[in-house]
């Protein structure tokens, strides 16, 4: 993604007044990256949507209390959450331009993410082993798509970050990066904020 | 009574266009037979006189000024800074909202008298017609009388009659223009149509949503005659030899096949005997799975809106 | 190895599909084998596939569209042809499994594969010139979204030559839809082809949002914006709000039918009206996306030609605003008569009769902008008059099935056809026409030969009336619609009138085809030198036709509406001759390989061909990857260039 950025020095005298005025385009991607989270936000409206009205639609198998293992969905709750932190640690240390403690911090975010992602696969797996698969009820397959959506974001997310420390390490942290890393940051603190709703919508209020 | 009379003016206009056409059509939806489409029929003349306040100035004006403003004609004033006026927009703004807000309490109060679940008031006990859309023909079953047919319906003059509609396929709607509105069929669910004819008559009656290659074929006809009549034509019923049970019905939903490139309509049958609940069973197919380990007895059919019993 | 693949997917048996497809493979030959001939593929990869200038991509937008809405019309006459015969024993000339197809992919092909890319077409050409940027915020995306609707177009016609399109409507409600009903390939094409250029939608909207919030020139700020930019934006602001939901319920669908999930079937709870509620809610915010850019460019061209400034500026972008927003509450009347309450019917019927409130604003806006000016006659105020009385029609007929005792009724009728199409031909297609004739001298350099668009205008609007009364007349009679067969005798003379009015279009397609044609050749003689033909009145008549590639060689200042017009009448100042470095992107190919991938993806995904999905989705992935590994996708055009393009404008333009 490209966008045009403008020369350093001013292109026109009257540059610089409130509206119109020229923004850098690191602030452009910024500001891209917000609409399209919102786009995606409307995206998990539609699943927080379906999932609620076919919640009760078991056709008379599961529920939600049958199946959902409370302890164990906080536990990859607090993974995700602590992963947000370190990920706005490698922030802060990009902003002190310190690219080791970028690298490092990335690399505990990933690890953790990739910890949230593997407890999701072999909970799906433990379901579908168990014969309680998608394919079983409505509600089941809402609740697949719901929690699988946000997986394969976070999956995603995992892709873009490892892409993102590769090219840290070998390009450094220049202006590109540095953008890049703050519009990764703030996708990962928007899947921490669904999945605060997952957790509470699917598996709090499920079980309660 | 005023409705009426504009009505009447309305429909000789209408003949008179229709006529020129060398073609002597019958404009269903203002030919209107039943209480319920009489009701309706007359919403869509208030409602299309209403708008029509705004829509003939717009129309006359754009002429009008395209006419006057255009710019071989020296003689109209030329205003070119001219942009603004708040008398006029308070005018293009004020009246809209008007006409809009009169709509509006029209709208709130036919909704609710045409709400195609409200019973109608009558003397007569409402006759009750379950339907079911199958791949492509209309099972009407009279569970008061036992009996069933398919692609024929038949009711007395006068009687409010209360369709429970349901599909054992893809989604229908049962239609009969001329006696008023339509409701959707579908699978699981229940939905409800109050409907009552006023004349005799035969009436044509379809599905008005798309379901499936066979779509056109499903039409049939509606009969409308005295009490007698409706009697006669259930001893018809009841004189038939076929039957009507779960198994035989899982027969008759399978989808008809094609014939010269067209799916002919499915012949109008008669079943003199209905396995009783039968339409629940139908219904209760989609509400419980069929890998449940519950009963079927343990769930209710899913209803939609406000149907009271 | 194929999947479901095999070659009896090609349709050899039927001979209207099979000799189509034998024409467009010749065609489609000749084309290849011209542009070789020429020794094009060169210049073409290079100054248009690759092209990241937002103008370039509009116009092949267009171009795109305009051959969609040929196949799309192809299908509308063979619909009415069929339709004039097909009653009592007559069978018509196709037959249902065929017919069902038809009026599937018109809808599909004209809303998604027409008026989509038209207005994206349309912005795209306008939108940064009318603010007085150098491009849209992000190039690349944009060049992305182009290739991605491409993508859908390429998938939708290849079901043509193999397989099948879906027999569902293009509304493609399950449970029909699912895979108990559909087994076919059709309604795997349906869900791939909109997904992805529905993918291409959603880019657009968000980098033309980003643009025009970011990108506006010095001074101008929201409310200098002029009427068109303001018209896009909304209309932006709908696709980002609604195309999400059209994704996660196509998204929904193709689980249920790949991964046996139950969302919207029969079986097992799943619940089709959800779709519907999903789908509508999706699909009545589109109406306004299509509708919101006409009404921007009627705007223009009222002002533009009345000689006058847009009477009530702030009404109008109030009344934009107000049905944007109205347009997420009102999904409901696409169904009322699915069972919902009295009060909940009621209330969605009301909230659509209040759009009325604003569009009615629109319309007498308009009308004040014409009042007291001097009107120029021409092709496009001929269209803004027809458009103005037709969509006054229309926009009745809309109001009348809003509400719900009336829609009882009328639902699904052909009345509710002939509505759609009076508000869609009448408002968006005219729109649209008109669009592509006010800025096709800004476009290509050259206008477009009036007289023929005068007669293609004629024709047109005769055609529509012609084709589509009958239809409200149907719908009186109680005729639904979808029906591919009837046997009431009383319908079958307005089905023939109606196939008069569609030949009547035809010439009228045929007219505009002529005028693009018989312009090009006489491109000399209409050759516009100022870049000012109209004597227009917004930022991008202020400079040349067609533009360089920065657009402007110094950014323009927006302190006013219709900035354009006050520089006009203060005097043109000289042009400035001491330039500043213009940072602008370089061209890339990357966008035009994602989208070959997605291609591949998407018919992989319908064939069930897994290898060559995972093919397509890595690739895909891959590219965009390598893509971020390229650190040099800008550059600075230097001073001294931009001064010799300038100068040979001016010199071009003292010659003339």
């Amino acid at each position: 993604m490209s966008a045009i950025e403008t020369p350093n020095k001013p292109i026109h005298t009257a540059h610089g007044e409130g509206h119109g005025h020229h923004h850098d385009a690191g602030e452009i991607k910024l500001f891209g990256m917000w609409v399209y989270l919102m786009t995606d936000c409307i995206l998990f409206a539609c699943l927080f949507a379906s999932y609620v009205v076919l919640k009760d639609a078991t056709a008379g198998g599961v529920t939600g209390k049958d199946i959902f293992e409370l302890p164990f969905v906080l536990v990859e709750t607090f993974v995700l959450l602590f992963s947000s932190i370190t990920s706005g640690l490698a922030t802060v240390a990009m902003h002190r331009g310190d690219k080791a403690e970028v690298m490092k911090w990335l690399k505990f975010t990933f690890l953790l993410g990739a910890v949230f992602v593997g407890m999701e696969v072999y909970e799906f797996h433990h379901l579908i082993a168990e014969g309680h698969g998608p394919s079983h009820s409505a509600f089941l397959s809402a609740f697949f798509t719901l929690v699988g959506t946000h997986g394969l974001h976070v999956t995603a997310g995992l892709l873009w970050m490892l892409v993102l420390m590769h090219q840290i390490n070998t390009r450094g942290l220049n202006d590109t990066n540095k953008s890049r890393l703050n519009l990764l940051a703030l996708f990962w603190h928007f899947l921490d904020v669904v999945w605060i709703c997952v957790f509470t919508v699917v598996y709090l209020m499920g079980v309660l | 009574m005023k409705e009426r009379k504009y009505h009447h003016y309305f429909r000789t206009l209408l003949t008179i266009v229709a006529a020129a056409s060398l073609s002597g059509c019958s404009w269903a939806l203002f030919d209107s037979k039943g209480e319920i489409g009489i009701q309706e029929r007359n919403l869509i003349l208030t409602a299309i006189g209403l708008m029509l306040l705004v829509v003939i100035p717009a129309i006359v004006m754009t002429v009008m000024f395209a006419w006057r403003y255009r710019a071989s004609n020296k003689d109209a004033t030329y205003a070119p800074d001219w942009a603004h006026s708040y008398k006029i927009e308070a005018v293009v703004w004020g009246v809209p909202i008007l006409i809009v807000a009169i709509l509006a309490v029209v709208t709130w109060k036919t909704t609710h008298s045409l709400d195609p679940y409200k019973p109608i008031e009558s003397d007569v006990k409402p006759l009750q017609v379950e339907v079911v859309s199958l791949n492509w023909k209309w099972l009407f079953i009279y569970p008061e009388q036992g009996i069933a047919t398919v692609n024929e319906l038949a009711f007395p003059e006068n009687t409010p009659v209360t369709f429970h509609i349901t599909s054992d396929t893809v989604m229908n709607t049962f239609s009969v223009p001329q006696l008023g509105g339509m409701v959707y069929a579908m699978a699981g669910q229940r939905t409800q149509l109050n409907l009552i004819a006023n004349e005799p008559g035969e009436y044509f009656g379809q599905s008005g949503n798309y379901s499936g290659n066979g779509f056109s074929a499903m039409r049939f006809k509606a009969h409308v005659g005295s009490s007698e009549a409706f009697d006669s034509w259930v001893a018809k019923a009841k004189a038939s030899s076929d039957t009507l049970d779960f198994d035989g019905f899982k027969v008759l939903a399978k989808p008809g096949e094609m014939v010269n490139h067209r799916y002919p309509i499915h012949p109008v049958t008669y079943y003199s005997q209905v396995q009783p609940g039968l339409f629940k069973q139908v219904i209760d197919q989609y509400v419980v799975g069929i890998n449940s380990n519950k009963t079927l007895s343990a769930a209710a059919p899913v209803e939609v809106g406000v149907e009271k019993e | 190895m194929f999947g479901k693949l095999t070659l009896d997917a090609i349709p050899f048996h039927e001979p209207i599909i099979f000799y189509t497809v034998c024409v467009v493979a010749i065609l489609g030959a000749a084309i290849v084998a011209a542009i070789t001939y020429f020794k094009s593929w060169g210049y073409l990869w290079r100054e248009w596939l690759t092209s990241v200038d937002h103008k370039k991509i509009g116009i092949m937008y267009i171009i795109v569209a305009l051959v969609m809405l040929v196949r799309g019309f192809a299908d509308a006459i063979m619909m009415r042809t069929h339709l004039a015969m097909s009653h009592g024993d007559n069978a018509g000339i196709l037959p249902p499994e065929h017919y069902d197809q038809v009026f599937t992919a018109h809808g599909v092909i004209m809303l998604i594969f027409v008026a989509m890319p038209l207005i994206s077409g349309l912005m795209n050409i306008v939108v940064p010139l009318q603010i007085g940027a150098r491009d849209v915020a992000f190039p690349f995306l944009n060049s992305l979204s182009f290739w991605l609707f491409l993508a859908g177009v390429v998938l939708v016609n290849i079901s043509l030559a193999v397989g099948e399109f879906a027999q569902t409507g293009w509304v493609a409600y399950p449970p029909l839809s699912g895979l108990q009903y559909s087994p076919g390939v059709g309604v795997d094409y349906y869900i791939w082809s909109i997904q992805i250029s529905g993918l291409g939608s959603l880019l657009t909207g968000v980098n033309f949002v980003v643009t025009i919030l970011k990108m506006r020139t010095p001074g101008m700020t929201l409310m200098k914006m002029p009427i068109f930019t303001w018209t896009a934006f909304c209309s932006n602001i709908l696709i980002c709000g609604a195309f999400p939901i059209l994704t996660a319920a196509l998204a929904l669908l193709s689980l249920d039918r790949y991964l046996d999930f139950h969302f919207f079937t029969n079986e097992l709870g799943g619940n089709p009206m959800m779709y519907v509620n999903l789908f509508w809610a999706w699909g009545h915010p589109e109406v306004y996306i299509l509708i919101l850019p006409a009404f921007g460019v009627f705007s223009e061209v009222a002002a533009t030609f009345s000689r006058k400034p847009l009477f009530g500026y702030t009404s109008m972008v109030i009344a934009t605003m107000a049905i944007a927003f109205l347009s997420f509450v009102v999904w409901l009347h696409h169904f009322f008569t699915m069972g919902s309450g009295a009060n909940v019917n009621a209330f969605f019927g009301i909230a659509t009769m209040i759009i009325a409130v604003p569009t009615g604003v629109k319309i007498f806006t308009w009308l004040f902008t014409m009042y007291r000016g001097r009107l120029e006659i021409n092709s496009m105020t001929l269209y803004t008059l027809g458009f103005l009385i037709t969509f006054s029609i229309g926009g009745m007929a809309g109001v009348l099935m809003a509400v719900p005792g009336a829609d009882f009724l009328l639902h699904n009728s052909l009345f509710l056809v002939a509505h759609f199409h009076t508000v869609i031909i009448g408002g968006a297609v005219f729109g649209y026409l008109v669009g592509i004739t006010y800025w096709f001298p800004k476009a290509t350099g050259f206008k477009l030969n009036d007289k023929l668009g005068k007669y293609a205008f004629w024709f047109w609007i005769v055609g529509f009336y012609v084709a589509f009364s009958p239809m409200y007349v149907l719908g009186f009679m109680g005729m639904t619609r979808r029906l591919n067969h009837y046997d009431n005798p009383d319908w079958t003379i307005w089905m023939q009138i109606a196939v008069v009015g569609v030949a009547l279009i035809a010439v009228g397609v045929a007219f505009i085809v002529a005028q693009l044609v018989v312009s090009f050749i006489q491109r000399k003689k209409n050759i516009d030198v100022t870049g000012d033909p109209w004597d227009g009145r917004t930022l991008e008549w202020s400079i040349p036709s067609p533009p360089p590639f920065y657009n402007f060689a110094v950014l323009p200042r927006g302190d006013k509406l219709d900035a354009f017009h006050e520089q006009k009448r203060g005097g043109l100042p000289a042009p400035s001759t001491v330039y500043e470095p213009i940072h602008m992107p370089k061209n890339t190919g990357m966008a035009v390989i994602m989208s070959a991938f997605a291609t591949v993806l998407g018919f992989a995904l319908i064939w069930h061909i897994w290898w060559l999905a995972i093919i397509g989705f890595v690739g895909a992935v891959a590219t965009f990857i390598i893509r971020t590994y390229d650190y040099d996708i800008d550059f600075y055009v230097q001073p001294d260039e931009i001064a010799r393009i300038e100068q040979a404008h001016l010199q071009k333009a003292t010659q003339a």
